[in-house]
């Protein structure tokens, strides 16, 4: 059904990191990684090693630069994005078949992709760009929030969370329950003041993200600039002894 | 967004189709027997044509059935519904026009009641979506409805309602594109809110995410189109309402009423272009594109 539920049970998500991502790309590899030889159709590339290649990705990294106003320095942010599981999701509603909906005990969005008719209209109705029709399949093709591994009793435990949060190289994805108050998750969101993006396009979206911390600030005039610089004054100026010596046979040369 | 050929003659073939289907159904012209079969071959060939281009774009065409299953939530699972709907009903209407003679008033009411539906079920597929702000206004289902009417009008051969309806479209094709300029200011939405950064400077594109195109691109993101569109509505308004009022005014022949409708059929086409090369869907932004 493409009627979305009234609420979930739990409500799984990914909160990003805007701090700490470095923009390797680590994350946006191992979801292709994972997904295209998990569940559903692969994520195919076109011309893969021609000049005009193209692919099917579940999660891409942007970057940005944002100039503060007045003289300060500009900030350099990397910006990755995958579906936000959104709670009102415009997506599933608008699907024909009922290929697309969102479940009732996790909230995860999905497509069922034996009965979806590639006819793109979900992605018209997604403002984040998190859905990509596949070329070769015809299926229209997003992240799964990673279903095949956070429920999979085959694997690990600690690799029973999404590919792209096991991977990070520098812990800027996290993924949890955000229905849940008392989650890490929910905490860290708390904490750090996460946010929506477009709130305004109304889609309430499940995801959330941390921004940036704040760039250190020069201290005020007069105070040191670093506390630690009077230990690091060098001790004797003059050289003495041998080193004396040497020091001066060596300028009278 | 990318102005898919098979979109845009879906929605111009389909909407005359319809608009014609509507007529018919009115008993305008109440014509019976041969005259009849002729008028409604041309409706059927314009509607049914129509929706098969639709099916043209569809990535998996074989599994379009399903498409009827959601309703209750589907504006194109509606639509799905009122078309096949509409040109059964009328189909049946038309087999009493061409065969018996016989005009069942109830059946072409409902019939042009449906294919009414259809022209704005397509056009609430469009309107619904807040991500392409151009389109999201009461305006999208009115301006399609005025033109499937005009259009079907002309074809109808009612010269002079067609003439006030192609002066009624023409305005709201005008008024759709001053008030669509602002739509996307007006819907707050930008990389600001895009980005959630806003608050702390100006925000700009640095890197995209891929260093090809992708799908997103490809099929949201147009931008070159967009260069002559302010040329391309003046043809379009001419082609579509201008030459075909003027054609109707002078003395009627068959020559004229054909010549009026291949230039509304090609000012139409112009606009449903621009329609969909103009509209913006706000994940550009991410690509610090509109
Ligand atoms: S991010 Fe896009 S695809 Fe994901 S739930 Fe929200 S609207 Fe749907
Ligand atoms: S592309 Fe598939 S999932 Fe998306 S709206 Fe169409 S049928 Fe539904
Ligand atoms: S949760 Fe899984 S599918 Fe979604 S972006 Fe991460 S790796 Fe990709």
């Amino acid at each position: 059904m493409t009627t979305l539920p009234a609420s979930t049970t739990r409500k799984l998500g990914l909160v990003i990191d805007l701090d700490t991502c470095v923009g390797c790309h680590a994350c946006v590899i191992s979801c292709k990684g994972w997904n295209t030889e998990n569940y559903g159709a692969p994520l195919s590339d076109q011309n893969a090693y021609g000049a005009d290649n193209a692919g099917t990705f579940l999660n891409r990294v942007h970057s940005y630069e944002v100039q503060p106003e007045g003289d300060a320095a500009a900030q350099l942010i990397h910006f990755p994005k995958s579906c936000l599981h959104c709670e009102d999701a415009p997506c599933v509603t608008v699907c024909p078949t009922g290929a697309s909906y969102k479940r009732v005990e996790d909230g995860i969005v999905l497509v069922n992709e034996s009965n979806c008719i590639g006819c793109g209209l979900c992605a018209w109705a997604c403002p984040y760009g998190a859905r990509e029709l596949d070329a070769a399949e015809g299926v229209m093709k997003k992240c799964t929030l990673c279903v095949d591994r956070i429920y999979n009793e085959n694997l690990p435990e600690e690799d029973r969370e999404p590919a792209c949060v096991r991977t990070c190289p520098s812990n800027a994805r996290h993924f949890g329950d955000l229905g849940d108050e008392t989650s890490d998750v929910s905490k860290l969101v708390a904490e750090r003041g996460g946010m929506d993006l477009m709130p305004e396009q109304g889609t309430k979206p499940v995801n959330k993200y941390l921004p940036p911390r704040p760039k250190d600030t020069l201290p005020h005039e007069g105070h040191d600039l670093d506390v630690l610089a009077p230990f690091l004054k060098p001790v004797a100026e003059e050289p003495k002894g041998f080193l004396g010596w040497l020091d001066k046979t060596l300028e009278k040369l | 967004m990318h102005p898919a050929p098979s979109v845009i003659f879906f929605t111009t073939f389909s909407g005359l189709g319809f608009g014609l289907l509507v007529f018919l159904g009115l008993g305008y012209p109440g014509v019976t027997g041969w005259s009849a079969f002729a008028f409604l071959t041309i409706a059927y060939v314009m509607a049914v044509g129509g929706l098969m281009a639709s099916t043209f774009h569809l990535g998996r065409p074989e599994r379009a059935l399903k498409a009827f299953t959601q309703w209750r939530s589907s504006w194109l699972s509606r639509e799905a519904w009122c078309a096949v709907g509409a040109l059964v009903l009328m189909g049946l209407y038309g087999a009493g026009l061409v065969f018996f003679g016989t005009r069942v008033t109830a059946l072409g009411v409902l019939g042009a009641a449906l294919s009414l539906a259809t022209v704005f079920t397509t056009s609430m597929i469009y309107t619904q979506l807040k991500t392409i702000p151009r389109w999201n206004m009461a305006l999208t289902p009115v301006k399609f409805l005025s033109l499937s009417l005009a259009g079907g009008g002309l074809l109808a051969g009612q010269l002079t309602i067609a003439l006030v309806l192609l002066v009624i479209a023409g305005g709201v094709q005008l008024l759709t594109w001053k008030e669509g300029d602002k739509a996307l200011a007006a819907s707050g939405t930008n990389m600001a809110t895009a980005t959630g950064l806003g608050d702390r400077g100006t925000v700009r594109a640095f890197e995209p995410p891929h260093t090809g195109t992708n799908y997103l691109l490809r099929e949201f993101v147009h931008v070159v189109g967009r260069r002559h569109s302010q040329k391309l509505r003046l043809i379009a308004l001419v082609l579509m309402t201008v030459v075909p009022v003027l054609l109707l005014m002078l003395p009627f022949s068959h020559i004229i009423g054909i010549l009026a409708i291949a230039s509304h059929i090609a000012g139409v086409l112009t606009a449903r272009w621009l329609f969909f090369a103009e509209a913006e869907h706000v994940v550009g932004l991410y690509y610090g594109k509109r």
